[in-house]
């Protein structure tokens, strides 16, 4: 009972956070690339619910512009002249709504020429809200991809060598045994090296999601055969071998569906795994490099001293990234436990 | 040939193909290191084309491969192009100081983990296990990046501890124990990432198999004799846990070595990894080999030590009966 809960509470987060990213153009304020630059480094926005006369407006929250203290460089603080109220559902500039349908209308929107920036900005004025919302397109499409390429490279060597044995099962091991030994990121940063750094986003997108995918094939691929070796001698599957069954049809028919299991249980694992792999390449200038945003060039700013140390809303792309990671976890977890009983 | 010699032929084979694999991938890339130099004017396309037959970038893959084998034999590890000199030198200093970080993590983590993991098991569905099971999920999820950001983060707030690097300016100049607690100072931050990181893992496991300990008979047996509660746990049920935690010992040496690279990159730890990234940039792809190969080898020792462990602590397995 309580395994159920937790899968309910870690999907509806996972399914609320997908949502919101692949809704990205909805959700998000701004562009991704438009940049203020006269908000450098600008700290969140403060939501107020109470005005200056007392009057309370729970409904109806407003903001103050940020201005640059007059004494200062950098330093920001509420211009209280002017209240500019939070609008829902309000026209705003144009976006695609997960690439396809041309759209004006966003989730919020701030009255008047006022800006909203509920993650702060970057060094250009960029709004991180909105960053990090298209940046986790990237991220999570790249996890999802390459788990997807590892799965399926897994079922395949996985059934075949636990299925046929013999010396095809002899060499595959060898081969998942070599993967496994591998330490993984310092394979991954050595592949990516020897591949071109300056190619098109696109291309980079695909190469990374593929060098990440195929690394990782080795342990689900070890885990399939161990069940398919199992599958393989039950008595049905005997019998229906007795009865004429080609090899194709056992396997699609009694093998596969024993492998589902393990297949939710590796890609529950695998997803958050392969996000930190694609952050932890970006971050390190091997990956998706700028303008445009994924949550490892978003935290590579925190590599500049004066951004980690001063900037704190800076961090807001790490904050995504334990979410995530978090709820994969907590349903792993619970998926496991529901399977061994 | 007994386990340990068997052991040890395979890890050597498994080498191997690490290499072949490093090779292959390395020249299905399109670009050298001296590409960049054709760029530059100043450099004729001869000069470009004589530096590429001296270090026989041209020739075909199985060539290159055994040069490098050759140099292998003798203890040079191939040529760095960038640094210029044999790879071994750059690898030695660089391996130690990767080794000192991840043995040191490794040691701290399971001083941590295992009391934890024994209280927690003893305290099985209490207050205090819930927490550290949260606690443990929670830091489970946190990726080493963030861990490493928050601890340099508020590190450079307090201005407790230098940051970046091994040793501070004007470290030759120090006496012997000066020396060692500028070391020291300079390992906090990357040791207690890697310590952070690698925790949770351990104490999930250690926690599960002590509590499967703790439910035979001979636990309550010993119980049942008036010994006390940290006795029994740590006297009896501790050994009796030990032989999956022994191959778990060899797992957590790999992860924390994959895990240093980016701890290391990111507090300028000068290790494996920092070179590597260096190396990758600049296509100096023996070095690059170097040390993937460095990194693996260390991989493999850690799990043929866990086996000899697990020999030490269960004395029910003799190395002549596997």
């Amino acid at each position: 009972m309580r395994n159920r809960r937790r899968i309910v509470a870690a999907l509806s987060v996972l399914a609320a956070l997908h949502l919101a990213i692949l809704l990205a153009g909805f959700v998000a304020p701004y562009d991704p690339a438009s940049q203020n630059r006269d908000f450098p480094f600008a700290p969140p926005t403060r939501i107020h619910f109470v005005n200056s006369h007392g009057h309370v407006h729970l409904l109806q929250p407003f903001i103050y512009e940020w201005r640059v203290r007059p004494d200062s460089f950098n330093e920001y603080e509420e211009d209280r002249d002017r209240e500019y109220p939070v609008r829902f559902f309000r026209q705003g500039p144009e976006y695609k709504l997960a690439g396809l349908l041309r759209s004006h209308i966003h989730l919020f929107e701030v009255e008047g020429s006022a800006h909203i920036f509920l993650a702060g900005t970057d060094a250009y004025g960029r709004d991180q809200f909105s960053r990090i919302l298209y940046g986790g397109q990237v991220s999570l499409a790249a996890g999802l991809l390459a788990t997807g390429i590892s799965l399926f490279f897994g079922l395949i060597v996985g059934c075949v060598s636990g299925f046929y044995g013999r010396w095809i099962d002899e060499s595959a091991m060898r081969l998942v045994e070599l993967f496994l030994v591998l330490p993984w990121l310092y394979f991954l940063l050595a592949v990516r090296s020897f591949l071109p750094l300056h190619i098109s986003p696109t291309q980079t997108f695909f190469l990374l999601v593929a060098v990440i995918g195929t690394i990782g094939w080795a342990r689900p691929a070890r885990l399939i055969r161990g069940v398919v070796l199992s599958a393989k001698t039950r008595k049905y599957v005997i019998a229906s071998r007795g009865f004429g069954a080609s090899d194709s049809y056992i396997l699609r028919r009694h093998v596969l569906p024993q492998t589902y299991g393990i297949l939710l249980t590796q890609s529950a694992l695998l997803v958050p795994q392969y996000v930190i792999a694609e952050v932890t390449l970006s971050f390190l200038g091997l990956g998706l490099s700028e303008p445009a945003p994924s949550w490892g060039n978003l935290l590579s700013n925190l590599q500049q001293y004066n951004v980690l140390v001063s900037y704190w809303w800076m961090f807001a792309p790490a904050l995504a990234l334990v979410i995530v990671s978090l709820g994969y976890l907590q349903l792993a977890n619970a998926v496991h436990e529901l399977q061994s009983g | 040939m007994n386990y340990l010699e068997r052991r040890v032929i395979h890890g050597m084979l498994l080498l191997v193909g690490v290499s072949v694999l490093c090779f292959v991938f390395g020249s299905l890339a399109p670009g050298n290191f001296f590409d960049e130099m054709k760029l530059n004017p100043q450099i004729s396309p001869a000069t470009v084309a004589a530096l590429r037959s001296q270090y026989g970038i041209d020739e075909p893959l199985p060539l290159r491969y055994g040069r490098w084998v050759k140099s292998v034999f003798r203890g040079e590890w191939g040529y760095s192009f960038a640094y210029n000199c044999p790879v071994k030198n750059l690898l030695l200093v660089r391996a130690r100081n990767t080794l000192l970080l991840t043995t040191l993590a490794t040691l701290l983590a399971w001083l941590i983990a295992v009391p934890l993991g024994v209280w927690t098991a003893n305290r099985r569905g209490r207050w205090d296990d819930r927490l550290g099971l949260a606690g443990t999920s929670l830091l489970l999820s946190v990726p080493e990046l963030v861990i490493a950001l928050v601890l340099l983060y508020w590190v450079v707030r307090t201005h407790g501890l230098p940051v970046g690097g091994m040793v501070s300016v004007g470290f030759d100049g120090l006496g012997k124990e000066a020396k060692l607690i500028d070391i020291v100072s300079h390992l906090v931050v990357p040791a207690a990432t890697l310590v952070l990181a690698s925790l949770p893992l351990l104490v999930r496991h250690i926690r599960a198999s002590v509590i499967e300990v703790l439910q035979a008979p001979f636990i309550h047996a010993a119980r049942a004799h008036g010994i006390g509660g940290a006795r029994v746990l740590f006297r009896y049920a501790l050994p009796a846990a030990a032989n999956p935690l022994s191959s778990l010992f060899g797992l957590s040496v790999g992860a924390l070595l994959s895990g240093s690279l980016l701890v290391e990159v990111i507090t300028g730890w000068p290790g494996l990894g920092p070179l590597l990234l260096e190396a990758a940039m600049a296509r100096d792809i023996y070095v690059v080999v170097g040390a993937v190969m460095a990194s693996t080898f260390f991989m493999i020792a850690g799990s043929i030590l866990a086996d000899i462990l697990l020999v030490v602590v269960d004395p029910r397995i003799r190395l002549g009966s596997i």
